[in-house]
């Protein structure tokens, strides 16, 4: 049977258009707005990533840590996001949940569990920021088994002969990051450039959904639309900071940022 | 206890193909990102350590630089005065750099400039590590970007006048707890976005395995050194020695120790001390001796202070140095296996084991190691006289005027 997530790519692309993909924090900023957040921006965007913050985020920069600050210190646990998804997916049913976050959140879980509650919540697919391959193959092998996708991430810094082994061992969806730099840099690469290392990933295997992220917003997204899919999620975490700093509703903020951004890639 | 320490073989050298020590501390859990630029460095430091050319320039640089040996000296009136086991101190701070910081940094600028970086950067707690990084990067004409925490930046604005003054460019850090532990994910963000060009060197055997290798490595120095001291003085490795050292991140103890991890525990016994923090807050930065669950930071699996979520817990020292919440992969195998020992001082046992010692000895150790000063004192009286308790002085107290000043009332150099 296919995922929700290769279902999803499939229509995207019958539309010709790359999948929107959205990333926002759970319980960012409470977690009630958080899933009013996923709740709206789903009209527009076609997988959501969900992330579960930590204190520590190493890959990420300003914009990802204020929203995880602003998460942990509303009283984020790591339940908080399988109940988001939870309720998220009664009113979506077949669109795709990414948990997104760093491997130490899932080992004090304890793999088992946490893949057994991202089931029983309706959780598509896992993005860990910190388990590289081939640390990763062990727990990816454990979410093949439950089917939900392992999504491997590939840098520009990736060997070619390591991009081969990785993506052998993927699954349906393949991140690539667009350059050197943690998440909410500014694009320091052209777009020319991105999508040539696109393109040579694609043709280890042209199978798999190749996503794009890193640096993406209103105004580069449209020279990447020929991706499978695009990621968006510092953009997003800013707009919430700005909208509480502005005392404004972040969900109706957010409703028109994603919505423009889709906008531009159709 | 089915973890087992390998004989004839540096501690640094006994981790698996995925950097683990006893399968279970250690690793690379990093962002894609730094995967290539870890397999480069481990195969670059995995070549220099057999090149002659490169263990003669670092053995230049440690003698004509550092100034090796160190002094190892009797502490007789302190030794008096505890009226037990003889206190000897291993004065490592007697170097341009006042603390062990200076090995790893001089092998890592000499590794920088054999892979032709321009740049390093680093984090820095106490300031120590950013002062020699900083010291040694001008000698070797690098450039320098210090990481360190404002919370620090303040407490230990001493050392970032030095680091400003060799050149460096420090960057506070305002996220999270504005400390050590946040130096070190800033500095690791950096080196994520500037993997091309820089350098990244990591203050302490903590991080992805490389850096711990490569920390130890160095900081190994100290024991080699110390070794030969304690044979010209007594003529053999006496029979009841005890080797006392602060952890933090466990660079200095791991040198301090390296060379005697071999012997039975009842002829060497090394002794861990961690930041117990005030005595009048539960929070602390002793992870080892409080038992803390094995977590995953800054790249390496090792016991570390979080919760029952995984968010890395609030750490509470005096010393800036030892603020860490997660420890060596290293000392959690030495703890895990037996070979060590940990035990924690507080801020007011450490200033007050720094009041007596620099009170009647001639050296005035920072507050790092004025925790393990304050362990010595409270085992040395109830030890026999044959018992030789040798403490490693890694640091020198001027960082900690304002500090001392402030909670003794006076300061003397």
């Amino acid at each position: 049977m296919k995922s929700e997530i290769q279902l999803t790519f499939e229509n995207c692309k019958r539309e010709n258009r790359p999948a929107l993909l959205t990333y926002t924090v759970a319980s960012d900023p409470n977690k009630k707005k958080s899933l009013q957040i996923i709740n709206s921006i789903a009209k527009y965007a076609d997988i959501i990533e969900l992330g579960f913050p930590h204190s520590t985020p190493v890959g990420d920069g300003g914009q990802i840590q204020t929203s995880s600050n602003r998460a942990i210190k509303n009283g984020f646990k790591m339940r908080d996001s399988f109940q988001i998804v939870n309720k998220f997916k009664k009113n979506y049913k077949n669109k795709p949940v990414i948990l997104m976050g760093y491997y130490n959140m899932i080992y004090q879980y304890g793999e088992n569990k946490f893949l057994k509650d991202c089931k029983k919540s309706g959780v598509s697919g896992i993005i860990c920021v910190d388990l590289p391959w081939p640390e990763n193959k062990d727990f990816a092998k454990k979410c093949k088994n439950k089917s939900i996708n392992f999504i491997q991430l590939l840098a520009p810094t990736t060997t070619k002969d390591r991009m081969r082994k990785i993506v052998r061992d993927s699954h349906d969806m393949v991140y690539y990051i667009s350059m050197l730099s943690t998440t909410g840099g500014k694009l320091k690469v052209s777009p020319r450039r991105i999508l040539e290392n696109y393109k040579k990933i694609k043709r280890i295997n042209s199978r798999k959904n190749l996503v794009i992220g890193f640096g993406i917003t209103e105004k580069t997204i449209k020279s990447l639309k020929s991706a499978d899919g695009l990621v968006v999620g510092s953009l997003l975490c800013k707009t919430i900071t700005n909208s509480l700093k502005m005392r404004q509703n972040p969900v109706t903020k957010l409703d028109k940022v994603v919505y423009n951004l889709k906008n531009k890639i159709l | 206890m089915s973890l087992k320490i390998k004989k004839g073989i540096p501690l640094i050298d006994q981790h698996d193909k995925n950097g683990m020590w006893g399968g279970k501390f250690g690793g690379n859990f990093v962002p894609e990102t730094l995967k290539k630029p870890i397999q480069d460095l481990e195969n670059l430091f995995s070549k220099l350590r057999k090149d002659k050319s490169f263990i003669k320039e670092r053995d230049y640089y440690f003698e004509n630089y550092v100034g090796t040996p160190t002094p190892l000296i009797k502490l007789d009136n302190l030794t008096d005065h505890l009226g037990g086991a003889q206190l000897w101190a291993k004065v490592v701070s007697e170097n341009p750099g006042t603390a062990h910081k200076v090995y790893a940094c001089i092998v890592h600028c000499l590794i920088a400039k054999r892979a032709g970086k321009r740049y390093v950067c680093t984090d820095t707690g106490a300031g120590m590590q950013g002062k020699n990084l900083a010291m040694v990067a001008k000698k070797f004409g690098l450039k320098a970007k210090i990481f360190m925490g404002l919370r620090d930046l303040v407490r230990q604005k001493k050392n970032v006048d030095v680091m400003k003054k060799y050149g460096a460019e420090v960057v506070p850090v305002t996220s999270g707890s504005q400390t050590l532990v946040d130096a070190v994910s800033e500095s690791m963000r950096y080196w994520v976005a500037n993997c091309q060009d820089v350098h990244m060197v990591i203050g302490s055997t903590v991080g992805p395995s490389i850096f711990v290798k490569i920390s130890g490595y160095s900081t190994s120095q100290i024991s080699r050194e110390l070794k030969l001291q304690l044979i010209e003085e007594f003529g053999k490795i006496p029979n009841k020695l005890k080797l006392l050292n602060c952890v933090g991140g466990g660079s200095s103890a791991y040198g301090f120790w390296s060379e005697f991890i071999d012997y039975d525990k009842k002829h060497v016994s090394l002794i861990g001390v961690e930041a117990g923090g005030s005595k009048k807050t539960k929070l602390h930065a002793a992870p080892l001796s409080n038992n803390s669950k094995l977590g995953i930071l800054h790249g390496a699996k090792a016991y570390c202070i979080q919760d029952n979520d995984g968010q890395i817990g609030e750490t509470e020292s005096l010393s800036s140095g030892l603020d860490y919440p997660s420890v060596s992969p290293l000392h959690c195998f030495l703890k895990d296996t037996g070979r060590a020992e940990y035990t924690s001082a507080t801020d007011e046992e450490a200033l007050n084991a720094y009041k007596l010692v620099s009170k009647l000895e001639n050296i005035s150790p920072s507050l790092e190691p004025s925790h393990a000063f304050a362990t010595a004192i409270s085992i040395a009286p109830k030890l026999s006289k044959d018992t030789i308790l040798c403490i490693d002085s890694c640091g020198h107290s001027l960082k900690d005027s304002d500090i001392i000043k402030e909670k003794l009332g006076f300061y003397t150099e």
